[in-house]
């Protein structure tokens, strides 16, 4: 959508033209000044999406999980430094032939609507989310579990078939719903999709459909209290309009762009009396993916070559404006299973032409590679994203320049996968993955993974990566996983079948009325504390007249 | 007709690649082919287009518009009740009001501005007056309504904070007067409706110009001019009554419009209506919402069309002579 584009440059036109002439209700000198916490207040933010069903087995949109977060409760978490952390289960315990593990739920815990809640909830949940009749794409990973038991109020059983490692951080992804409430109701359909009861900080206190969610303090909250007690979710699809919203103090906070971030806050000091920028590094990276069943690409040193032939810090620069970091393994900076001694391929063009040559690529009359009167030349596909249209394009540049010939196609979501995808009919892609924070990628680069519909469509197979993707997922020792994990990496980085090429910040605007907000963000991410945020009554707005 | 229409629509409809399954939400390695395999057959989107086809029309023969196929299922058309009397309102049913509402005023505001703009440059017919309607509403035409739009919200709603910036209702609309309640609401409309409403001035302005101009130059205008009635009554009592006669007929083609929204519009101003309804439906390949909502269009297209017809010859003798000759 080019409008979005012509927007931007409009409104940074605009914030040039009428800069300082923001209104401010607030005095702005309470902004710099420290204060203690405070309970009450209510944080506004904004999503672009209305949540679809706060019953997260169910949904799969980013935003019915942020809000049905807030909501629900998993049997673990993760805690800042992303270890598991107890929450519905005090405490668990795997034993010793790596194929049960079990659960202590904590004691005295309450529903928000006040019944108890106790192992029969756990086991309701992992039933339904196994029934073939619930339309939940995630019932794989719970149907390895063999035999599940709750000998008692307070205790979970799980086994597996075999030793399963990613299974723990399974069971910290897994929302644990109320046995009382949803036994007769079809969950798929369910009352209670839209007015849940959970267990957790916040409860549902009203959804105006399109327009907001309206959450509120839940004084039975498994984990104590909150400070701020009331978060709208305000739905408005167009980040413009949400800037526009910030500005005028109307919203608390968004996610904000690169432009924004770099160009718009820097000249505009009202604003950043005002709102704080954070960044964390994001959950995902984009990638160029080749498609290995096909010439030239099954050859690694094309592969390689094209590797060496593309800039990534420029693309960093250009798409993300510098908010965004190279990778070398599929994996989150900053976390045991990053392998350090990976470096990205560097841009050297002279490498990349040697090796072009080596697989027997020569330079024609016209400038162009060429083999066996074939020239080199291809097709890359990507979906409708500003950001991965803009990397193609420069990759198309610095390839053009060594004499690769290459055309971009950009196509809307569902056609690209239904008809280029699962078909395998295409050359080169951009796209992204999620850094997952469980370290398995059994299903992306596992050779039996192949089928239409599967993710290895680049059609990757490797006898040694099939073995340590086999191992990892039965090893629950974390320093021989991340061994496992180390070497795996290193093998993909070598073997080229993607070229990393970069994962980005996420990036956040929050009006500085709300503290308790860790900056440098921890590896959890900014959010991860939000319970513990507070706003003080004197930055507080109007509550009775705000617009 | 219905179902000629809806025949093609669903076969359009169907044309397209993807379905439900294919979302780019799905596109996770956490969710499994046998999972999305799963859905398509409860959705029986694993059937030949004709059997799909054939299984809508038996339901919709009973008016059951279904559910949608998003993870939310609700209903399409209109609210159901379970068991225990919990509500679920229908898509069309909350988006419809909203776009109505907004399109009614603007075909209010766009027909009354009109008629008046166009009137005046007939009269004055190549007088700066006419001249700098015309370019206003040519402006107006050829203005981008979002870049309009968002240079509106800065100014009434950033750097004066006359207006709210989007939104259908403030957050404490809950707790205003009923009179509180409609200046919240206006408030908030005020801006969508004026934005689109300016594109439409053009067209209907135009019309009622050379509507007149045709008028004015008739015998029975010169008729009532010899007789020596005074210009105001000449202009709008005898030429626009016979200028706007054919606006009937463009008011009842546009009922099909009012209950198309503007996703562009709908997503800057944050309105849920039908067209950011019937946007996303497509890009989710929801097919009982968009052949509910096409359903829907078509049928008021067609009521759209006989209610201008009978209009027309309601206002005009002449055609309703015609008719019962």
């Amino acid at each position: 959508m080019h409008y979005i584009n012509i927007k931007l440059y409009s409104l940074t036109l605009l914030y040039c033209l009428l800069s300082g002439c923001t209104q401010d209700k607030i005095d702005e000198s309470n902004y710099k000044s420290y204060y203690d916490k405070e309970d009450g207040g209510r944080l506004i933010n904004a999503m672009t999406g209305e949540p679809s069903n706060l019953i997260a087995m169910i949904a799969g949109d980013s935003a019915s999980s942020a809000i049905a977060n807030n909501i629900f409760n998993s049997l673990l978490k993760y805690d800042e430094s992303l270890n598991y952390a107890p929450e519905i289960a005090e405490s668990w315990n795997v034993s010793n032939n790596q194929k049960t593990i079990t659960f202590k739920i904590r004691e005295g815990l309450y529903w928000a609507d006040g019944e108890k809640l106790t192992s029969r909830d756990v086991m309701f949940t992992w039933k339904l989310v196994t029934d073939p009749n619930t339309r939940t794409p995630y019932a794989s990973d719970y149907q390895l579990v063999k035999k599940a038991t709750t000998p008692d109020p307070h205790t979970f059983t799980v086994t597996y078939e075999e030793s399963y490692a990613p299974a723990l951080d399974t069971w910290t992804a897994l929302h644990i719903l109320p046995e009382h409430l949803l036994k007769n109701e079809d969950v798929n359909s369910t009352y209670f999709s839209r007015k849940p009861i959970g267990s957790n900080y916040y409860k549902l206190d009203d959804w105006k459909s399109g327009q907001h969610v309206s959450l509120t303090r839940n004084p039975l909250s498994i984990n104590g209290k909150a400070n701020i007690n009331n978060l709208i979710s305000r739905i408005i699809p167009d980040t413009s309009s949400q800037f526009l919203e910030l500005t005028a103090d109307n919203i608390d906070l968004m996610n904000i762009n690169p432009i924004q971030f770099q160009r718009v806050f820097p000249s505009r000091e009202d604003l950043r009396n005002k709102i704080g920028l954070y960044k964390e590094l994001g959950n995902g990276y984009t990638y160029l993916g080749f498609n290995l069943k096909k010439e030239p690409f099954n050859d690694k040193r094309v592969r390689r070559a094209l590797n060496f032939a593309i800039d990534k810090d420029e693309i960093i620069k250009g798409v993300l404006l510098g908010l965004g970091e190279p990778l070398s393994s599929p994996y989150k900076p900053g976390t045991r299973w990053n392998n350090t001694k990976l470096k990205p391929y560097p841009y050297d063009s002279n490498k990349a032409l040697a090796l072009l040559n080596e697989a027997g690529y020569i330079k024609n009359k016209d400038g162009l590679l060429e083999k066996n009167g074939k020239v080199l030349r291809f097709e890359i596909l990507t979906n409708q994203n500003k950001q991965r249209e803009m990397t193609a394009v420069i990759i198309q540049r610095r390839l053009k320049e060594i004499g690769v010939d290459v055309s971009i196609r950009v196509i809307e979501w569902a056609s690209f996968i239904n008809q280029f995808i699962k078909t395998g009919d295409f050359d080169v892609v951009v796209l992204g993955w999620s850094l997952s924070l469980d370290p398995d990628q059994y299903n992306i680069w596992h050779s039996t993974q192949q089928g239409p519909g599967q993710f290895n469509f680049l059609g990757y197979e490797n006898k040694r990566v099939d073995n340590l993707l086999e191992r990892g997922r039965l090893e629950l020792d974390v320093e021989k996983r991340e061994k496992i994990y180390h070497e795996f990496s290193d093998i993909l980085l070598e073997d080229s079948p993607i070229v990393y090429l970069y994962a980005g910040y996420g990036l956040s605007a929050i009006n500085n009325r709300v503290r308790g907000i860790k900056k440098p963000s921890p590896p959890a991410g900014i959010y991860h504390n939000s319970y513990d945020w507070f706003i003080p009554k004197i930055l507080r707005r109007n509550e009775i007249s705000d617009i | 007709m219905l179902i000629g229409i809806s025949l093609i629509s669903f076969f359009i409809m169907h044309l397209a690649p993807g379905d439900v399954t294919s979302t780019e939400a799905s596109f996770n390695p956490k969710a499994s082919e046998e999972s999305r395999q799963k859905l398509r057959e409860i959705y029986n989107l694993d059937k030949p287009v004709i059997i799909q086809y054939g299984l809508w029309i038996k339901r919709i023969a009973q008016l059951d518009f279904g559910n949608s196929f998003a993870s939310h299922q609700r209903p399409v058309l209109w609210e159901t009740k379970d068991n225990n009397g919990n509500i679920t309102k229908g898509l069309i049913q909350e988006a419809l009001p909203i776009t109505l509402l907004i399109n009614l005023l603007g075909i209010t505001v766009i027909f009354s501005i009109s008629i008046i703009l166009g009137t005046l440059s007939a009269v004055k017919q190549n007088s700066w007056v006419d001249k700098s309607i015309t370019l206003f509403v040519f402006i107006g035409f050829a203005i981008p309504g979002f870049w309009l739009a968002l240079l509106l919200m800065y100014w009434t709603g950033v750097s004066n904070q006359w207006l709210p910036i989007s939104g259908l209702h403030s957050l404490n609309y809950e707790n205003l007067s009923l009179f509180g309640q409609f200046t919240d609401l206006m408030k908030h409309l005020f801006l969508p409706v004026f934005v689109s409403s300016l594109s439409g001035l053009a067209g209907i302005s135009l019309y009622v110009r050379n509507g007149m101009l045709e008028i004015l130059n008739q015998d029975f205008i010169t008729t009532a001019r010899s007789k020596g009635l005074n210009e105001k009554k000449i202009v709008f009592v005898h030429a626009l009554k016979n200028a706007i006669l054919p606006l009937i007929t463009i008011i009842g083609l546009s009922i099909p419009g009012l209950i198309g929204g503007s996703v562009i519009s709908e997503s800057i101003f944050a309105i849920p209506g039908m067209g950011k309804l019937f946007y996303d439906s497509v890009l989710m390949r929801d097919f009982p919402v968009i052949m509910g909502i096409l359903t829907i269009g078509s049928v008021l297209t067609l009521i759209g069309n006989l209610i201008a017809d009978l209009g027309y010859a309601w206002a005009d003798p002449r055609i309703r002579k015609g008719i019962t000759k």
